[in-house]
């Protein structure tokens, strides 16, 4: 038996029951990720990726298939599977501190205290936000208050980092300069992410895989493609290689020409 | 393969340029740091009015908030002077209301006494109108405690708990519309005294929108909020305390903020029937003594208590949503 990958989903589909009987968000989805891997999860609204991603942290739990993490089952969330949500979800009477440090209180629970706050400080200054502990989240931007719950997220030391569209709901300069800082931050922790976007660009800029799923109901993985560009990349300079054009142009070729938005076809 | 590498690798086309620039800004400026400083120490006369003018500033801000009010109190006055002066007039007159009601105006605190075991009340019956106010606030205090904490952990329970929302929600939105007064019946046969009674009718009156508020806030909270909390496995303690707590403060004090309000209502209401002390026994004898002016100075009263009430609920309801 061939050897199963670090992050494994096998045979997963989920349904939702509704009104008009079960809803089949997603349909025996396949997918190895190993260790280490940036993988970019692509498709239009509603084919699931969503829930692709909450079957992984444990957030929903699938109909049919399991999830293997490192060998284990996955059926329930933990730190070990952080998650950026969209919209940050940091928890606004808390300063940005106290929203790491809930979660590296959860992780780190045999260190002392001064350790738990160099470690708290160490992941914002990973994400250049160390000068803004002390302040609430009402207080900072929307790329400020992402870059923190990236940190919330790598603080926790997770096996895999989830982002569930990171950067979905900030233009498009505020955007880059979050790619950037993610770059940045894999190239140091080379962890194993698990990403959705709706960014073509956002895909191929930062994956070294990006899987494309074919619209729901019932979505799959249309295709799987290997993002071949060295690292360290700089998007002006990524921009004008070929391979960065050709992967970019078979996930617009995927997107809209073979997979084209289900809205489109009802207009 | 290494999960963390602890040097900070600068990115060198992001951090270095922004730091240049930064400092390229401040080092040319022409006067250092310490003149600019001393210029402003000297310069001591011009920063006097600088001092003043917030307060002038305030000043009128104050009276450009409060004179609306006041005019509006001294027209109305004014009406009710013209209307009920004459003499024989059913309702009496804010003047003969302060000709008559004289002392109880001018002596509130009397039988009132500020000792070492706290306030002290004169028991013979011969007290000013605080007196009364105090006993009805003893009493809403308990009452409205009571309905707080009970109200608030069943609001939790409904807004959490499903089945105990089906079970309970149409139970409680038939019983808050029951009002004050007709619980007192039930009351007094229950508890057989007054005073238990009374804090009871204020407890069933004050308990309904500590209830469903607080359920509507915890109704209310973000999903996203709980997806956190799942995600970093937060025990059901700290879920409480860090989370729930505090994203249904707003939602609390809300409720709190009205079911004090119902409290006041209520207490005057149970103390007109079962008499003794407090500011409703006082209204319904001053009427039965036909001092209708004495009644007139308790509503006031009443009206001042009831609106600080409510500000201090609401203050503290804000102080606490910011410190949660």
């Amino acid at each position: 038996m061939k050897k199963r990958s670090y992050l494994a989903l096998e045979g997963i589909s989920v349904s939702f029951p509704t009104k008009r009987g079960a809803f089949v968000a997603v349909q025996d989805i396949d997918l190895s990720i190993e260790k280490g891997e940036f993988v970019a999860l692509i498709g239009h609204s509603g084919c699931g990726k969503s829930t692709l991603l909450n079957v992984i942290a444990g957030l929903v739990k699938p109909s049919r298939g399991v999830v293997f993490l490192d060998g284990d089952v996955v059926d329930q969330p933990g730190p070990d599977r952080a998650v950026i949500f969209q919209d940050h979800s940091l928890l606004p009477w808390m300063t940005v501190e106290e929203n790491v440090r809930l979660a590296v209180d959860k992780t780190m629970p045999g260190k002392t205290k001064a350790e738990r706050r160099d470690w708290i400080l160490h992941n914002l200054e990973l994400v250049q936000m160390a000068h803004a502990a002390g302040k609430r989240p009402g207080e900072l931007s929307g790329g400020m208050k992402q870059r923190v719950g990236i940190a919330r997220a790598i603080a926790m030391n997770p096996r895999v980092l989830l982002m569930d569209e990171p950067f979905g709901a900030l233009d498009a300069l505020t955007r880059a300069s979050l790619q950037d800082a993610v770059m940045n931050i894999q190239a140091q922790l080379n962890n194993t992410v698990v990403m959705i976007t709706h960014d073509v660009d956002e895909a191929v800029l930062l994956a070294d895989r990006v899987v494309m799923m074919t619209n729901g109901p019932a979505a799959g993985i249309g295709e799987d493609l290997a993002i071949d560009l060295p690292r360290p990349r700089e998007r002006i300079a990524a921009s004008e290689l070929p391979a960065y054009n050709h992967a970019r142009h078979a996930v617009l070729e995927f997107l809209h020409q073979r997979y084209s938005n289900p809205l489109d076809h009802a207009a | 393969m290494s999960n963390i590498v602890p040097s900070p690798l600068d990115p060198p086309h992001a951090a270095t340029p922004v730091a240049g620039r930064t400092e390229a800004e401040v080092i040319p400026h022409p006067r250092p740091p310490s003149a600019a400083r001393l210029s402003e120490m000297t310069a001591s006369p011009p920063s006097r009015p600088h001092r003043l003018l917030p307060l002038v500033e305030r000043a009128q801000w104050i009276a450009a908030a409060v004179l609306p009010t006041l005019v509006t109190l001294i027209v109305l006055l004014g009406i009710w002077q013209v209307v009920c002066g004459a003499e024989g007039s059913a309702l009496p007159s804010p003047l003969r209301i302060w000709t008559e009601s004289h002392e109880l105006i001018m002596h509130p605190f009397k039988g009132v006494s500020l000792g070492l075991g706290g306030l002290h009340i004169d028991e013979t019956g011969d007290v000013g109108i605080a007196a009364h106010i105090i006993a009805s606030l003893k009493r809403v205090a308990m009452g409205f405690g009571l309905a707080s904490v009970v109200g608030i952990a069943l609001g939790i329970l409904i807004g959490q708990s499903v089945i105990a929302y089906r079970a309970l929600d149409p139970l409680f939105q038939v019983l808050r519309t029951i009002p004050p007064l007709a619980w007192l019946p039930i009351s007094l046969a229950i508890f057989q005294q007054a005073g238990p009674s009374t804090v009871f009718l204020i407890f069933i009156t004050a308990i309904w929108p500590v209830i469903l508020n607080t359920a509507a806030g915890v109704q209310a909270m973000p999903p996203t909020y709980r997806n956190v909390a799942r995600v970093l496995a937060l025990d059901p303690a700290t879920y409480f305390f860090r989370i729930m707590l505090p994203a249904t403060v707003p939602y609390m004090f809300t409720g709190l903020r009205i079911s004090v309000g119902m409290s006041w209502l209520a207490i005057v209401a149970a103390e007109m029937v079962q008499g003794g002390t407090g500011i409703g026994f006082f209204i319904w004898d001053s009427y039965n003594s036909s001092l209708l002016t004495d009644t007139i100075v308790a509503l006031v009263w009443i009206g001042m208590v009831g609106f600080t009430l409510d500000r201090l609920v609401g203050w503290i309801g804000r102080r606490v949503a910011r410190q949660a």
